[in-house]
């Protein structure tokens, strides 16, 4: 990798520089796909359906046809006569028809498909399409769907051409489990017949809705030249652009897809969800379709996955790590989106960051008759984390060890190996738990808990409650492999451009992008511009997601800045008559290192090099990380990825004891981004996903009553708002810098959402002495675990009442 | 379904109108007046992304039915900057990086800016209170109260100009008559 501008010149990077959205997002400019309007366009409305799982008898879409303003009505049958048509989409499996064939498999599935003139015409239209079904029995939840003999969700397999490992799945098998992930590691079984202690514990989180505040919204039209043109809420459009050329048989040119901002994706917005349909619309009718999901549907389109973690650890008696043995059960709803990765990329950290020599985990995806479930910013981790880390927590409370000391012995170190036996490195976790202890000024109280408070009083009442303190870490992989490919151009008055297909969705990327290329060209970063994704210009990016774009666009466009200043320099060097080693670029001049006084302006070079204004210099780059994939049997691989990713929180929470209820008071959250490129936003990102966290862990959960669900509405559904806010938050950044991270950044979207919730509920058990195990934390549950603990408590002052002496 | 005649002043400028008595705000401001700054988030009042100023009071555009507006005054986001200064308001959302995505900004800014039109000096606590209805997924809400906090400082500074766009239709007209304004 080409480096320069780093050190003393560095200015651009590791600087808070102001976001280049800054003034559109202000005053409301920022254009969304929802504001895209495109002359003589259709809105389009989906019909779905009202069973968790039945056969499709019939459908008559007669009266909807004729509706007054209606353009087209799609159903599944239209599907299968359609030539040259793939019907079914999927990243991982290809399990999802555009609309239902032959049967529907949650409540919510999309079965026909109506354009009209107005969005009302739409949904009045779609609602007077008959369609009969046979009911079938219904796998509910994972339990159902894993009984022998139940009900199967997907009679056939369908992998897609994405993920070398899922090919080799049978596509004949009944089950509803669809990928399972092994790894094993050592001899946990006679591990455990050492063990001094056994512990073992199941630990459930609840499905959740990403809630962007920007539901799904697609626009597709089909130009005279035969170009699809797409414009969506995505987080994926080179993804998005291969997929509807394969379902329609297009050549990828033929696809453009463009995304303007994101309004919120967090995961919900990755792969294809709205595209296939929208576009079927705008080729059946040949006029712009417009797709935009009301807040209802966008509940049931995508969410984070339910996961039970069964969890099993034996220990020796001086507190050693023996083996783990970890059973990790998905719901995956439906259809299986991007769930096997999930199910992969989680399952394989489902033991910890801890040096553990024995080590056994099955990590399973199901199918069940519940709307899909997929990536969820952290991509299944939190949901392990939650495991791991409260029994680790378990572990030292009960050996009446300090949980943060007892943590910082047995966590991995440089060079330790993983549970996948992939040597660890650039891993600065014990330095985050360290920084989140210090802030809650943890070991003031006895192991976690923080002096009793005896009395609050609030508006004159008083209240009981108890505090207490709790830590947790987390670990997650960046995706790889992976490719990002960029194009830098500089301008002749010293401008430059860069093509990305990295969707700025909030986190920051064109600040960031422009601030790599303004310090590796010595321009501004307001004169960097950053052309949003366009495929018929932006070259392939894997995807915006799995704390990757730093890193991987980062580096591309680093590179392709470099391969700009080459020619730059090229072009100075024979002017000022010196080796294009010794020059050096800042300030929109190019100079000699070593007489900055000899030099030539950006402009000066351009003119030195073309006899016309306005021209430019381009460079491009694809940067690409390797991994070997894990072992089908023992998930081993020497490298799973390129880069890890760690962070810690610590939370002092207050428990009513009267309500139940759970406040954060202090939160602290540390999350190791190798440089900061832009600390601010690298903050920002850190306090973000630990708020979502938050709300995620004291009350966001998804209710299903026989397959509906029942809360899908922001009426019903509470996400966190300004008065969830702890008193006390604060972000930390914790520096180790990656060696192959440009400037030396790993990323930072995910990281601060791996620990929270265990360290809140280890706080929890601090307060109470009581360990809860289900999520959310709400005030039934705490109350319910108190009611138990008191006998326990009754029981232990007995013992003491009684004790020796 | 019937037209109703409706005459409301939108970002300083009068516009005469005919709507169907169902016809939301939001679906006024945005597909007749191409005001794409109000965004709609969940069309049942509860996240406060699509809020306008009614008479300088922050409500729901998704819950508000175009013809109760008749004689009134609406402020959007793109009313809030005169003669391409951004308020005060605005101004601090952008040094304090109030935003992330920016989908929830323009209705955090408008509500931010009916807090200090009655209360120009509020605590904390009182902005929590105040932007209570209006949702971040990006949680970016710290980042936020500082930013609101900032803004009532500006808008004290300024003598309290511009804080809150309190104006009746007659102001507006009389502002209408002069420069462009948007709407």
């Amino acid at each position: 990798m080409t480096r320069t501008g780093e050190g003393r010149d560095a200015r651009a990077v590791g600087r808070s520089v102001p976001r280049v959205d800054g003034a559109e997002k202000v005053t409301g400019r920022a254009a969304y796909v929802t504001d895209c309007v495109v002359p003589g366009m259709l809105h389009a409305a989906l019909l779905r359906s009202p069973l968790p799982h039945a056969r499709i008898r019939r459908i008559d879409a007669g009266r909807a046809a004729t509706h007054p303003g209606v353009s087209a009505v799609v159903t599944g049958a239209d599907l299968v006569q359609m030539p040259g048509l793939d019907p079914y989409f999927g990243p991982a499996f290809q399990d999802q028809a555009i609309l239902a064939i032959d049967k529907v498999r949650f409540v919510g599935d999309p079965v026909a498909a109506v354009a009209a003139a107005t969005r009302e015409a739409a949904r009045e239209a779609a609602q007077l399409i008959e369609v009969e079904y046979e009911e079938l029995s219904a796998v509910l939840d994972v339990q159902a769907a894993l009984r022998a003999g139940a009900p199967l969700v997907h009679e056939r397999l369908r992998p897609s051409q994405a993920f070398a490992d899922l090919m080799g799945i049978e596509a004949e098998r009944q089950t509803n489990v669809c990928y399972h992930f092994k790894l094993r590691r050592g001899d946990v079984e006679r591990a455990f017949a050492e063990a001094a202690h056994v512990f073992e514990d199941t630990y459930t989180s609840p499905a959740a809705q990403h809630a962007p505040l920007e539901p799904h919204v697609t626009v597709a039209w089909v130009t005279e030249g035969g170009l699809l043109h797409v414009t969506s809420s995505t987080q994926s459009p080179s993804y998005v652009r291969l997929s509807l050329a394969r379902i329609f048989g297009l050549p990828l040119s033929k696809v453009r897809v463009t995304v303007p901002y994101l309004g919120g994706g967090y995961g919900a917005k990755t792969y294809d969800k709205l595209e296939p349909v929208t576009a079927l619309l705008a080729l059946r009718t040949r006029r712009p379709v417009k797709l935009q999901l009301t807040r209802e549907e966008e509940f049931v389109t995508i969410h984070k996955h339910a996961v039970t973690t069964r969890i099993r650890t034996g220990v020796a008696a001086d507190g050693r790590l023996l083996a783990r043995e970890v059973a990790v059960y998905w719901d995956s709803g439906a259809y299986a989106d991007i769930a096997p990765r999930v199910v992969h990329k989680s399952g394989y950290t489902a033991a910890g960051p801890y040096a553990i020599p024995n080590v056994k985990i099955d990590s399973y995806c199901v199918y069940t008759n519940r709307p899909p479930a997929g990536a969820f910013r952290g991509f299944g981790v939190p949901q392990v984390v939650w495991a791991y880390e409260s029994q680790t927590d378990a572990i030292a409370t009960r050996l009446g060890l300090d949980p943060v000391a007892y943590r910082r012995a047995h966590l991995l170190r440089e060079g330790d190996l993983f549970a996948t036996g992939t040597p660890m490195r650039s891993l600065a976790v014990i330095e985050c738990l360290d920084a989140v202890a210090r802030e809650i000024e943890w070991g003031s109280g006895l192991a976690g808990s923080s002096p009793p408070a005896p009395e609050v009083r609030e508006a004159g009442v008083p209240r009981r409650v108890l505090r207490g303190k709790g830590v947790a870490v987390g670990i997650k992989a960046a995706l790889a492999p992976s490719i990002s490919g960029a194009t830098v151009m500089l301008n002749a008055d010293g401008s430059a451009s860069v093509l990305s297909s990295t969707v700025e969705m909030g986190q920051g990327s064109d600040t960031l992008l422009a601030q790599i290329v303004a310090e590796a060209l010595g321009v501004r970063v307001p004169d960097v511009q950053v052309v949003h994704p366009d495929t018929a210009v932006t070259p392939y990016d894997t995807i915006t997601a799995a704390t990757r774009s730093t890193f991987h666009m980062g580096n591309a466009v680093l590179q392709a800045a470099a391969r700009v200043r080459e020619q730059l320099f090229a072009i100075a060097s024979d002017r000022l008559e010196v080796d294009p080693d010794l020059l050096r670029a800042r300030d929109g001049r190019v100079f000699v290192a070593e007489a900055e006084d000899r030099g030539l302006t950006i402009p000066e070079v351009f003119g030195a090099a073309f006899q016309a204004a306005g021209t430019t210099l381009v460079g491009e780059a694809v940067y690409q990380t390797s991994a070997i994939p894990t072992d089908h049997e023992t998930g081993q691989s020497e490298r799973v990825t390129v880069m890890w990713f760690v962070g810690a929180s610590a939370a002092e929470v207050e428990v009513d004891l009267e309500t139940g209820q759970v406040r954060v008071l202090r939160f602290a959250t540390a999350a190791d981004v190798g440089r900061p490129i832009n600390p601010h936003h690298c903050r920002q990102q850190i306090l973000g996903s630990a708020v979502t966290s938050i709300g995620q862990t004291l009350f966001e959960c998804l209710h299903f009553e026989g397959g509906q669900l029942t809360n899908g509405s922001f009426l019903d559904y509470m996400i966190a708002g300004y008065r969830d806010v702890p008193p006390i938050i604060t972000p930390i950044i914790v520096e180790r810098a990656h060696p192959e991270g440009p400037y030396g950044a790993k990323g930072v979207g995910e990281t601060g959402a791996l620990s929270v919730a265990a360290a809140i509920g280890n706080a929890v058990h601090a307060a109470l002495g009581v360990r809860l195990r289900d999520l959310p934390l709400t005030p039934e549950r705490v109350l319910q675990a108190m009611r138990e603990r008191e006998p326990a408590r009754a029981a232990r002052r007995g013992q003491v009442e009684r004790g020796p002496g | 379904m019937n037209r109703n005649p409706l005459t409301v002043s939108v970002n300083g400028a009068e516009h005469v109108l005919s709507v169907p008595g169902d016809r939301r705000l939001l679906d006024l401001l945005r597909d007749e007046l191409g005001l794409m700054g109000v965004r709609e988030g969940c069309g049942v009042g509860a996240c406060g992304t699509c809020t306008v100023l009614l008479d300088g009071v922050p409500v729901n555009a998704c819950l508000t039915l175009a013809v109760t507006t008749r004689g009134r005054s609406v402020t959007t986001i793109e009313g809030l900057a005169r003669d391409g200064e951004l308020h005060p308001v605005q101004q601090a959302f952008l040094e304090e990086r109030g935003f992330q995505c920016g989908f929830c900004t323009p209705g955090m800014i408008l509500t931010a800016v009916g807090l200090l039109r009655e209360n120009p000096s509020p605590t904390v606590e009182e902005v929590t209170d105040y932007l209570g209805g209006n949702l971040c997924r990006c949680a970016g809400y710290p980042d936020m109260i500082r930013a609101v906090l900032r803004g009532a400082e500006r808008c004290r500074e300024a003598g309290g100009r511009p804080s809150a766009t309190p104006e009746g239709p007659e102001a507006a007209r009389l502002r209408a008559m002069g420069k462009g304004e948007e709407g």
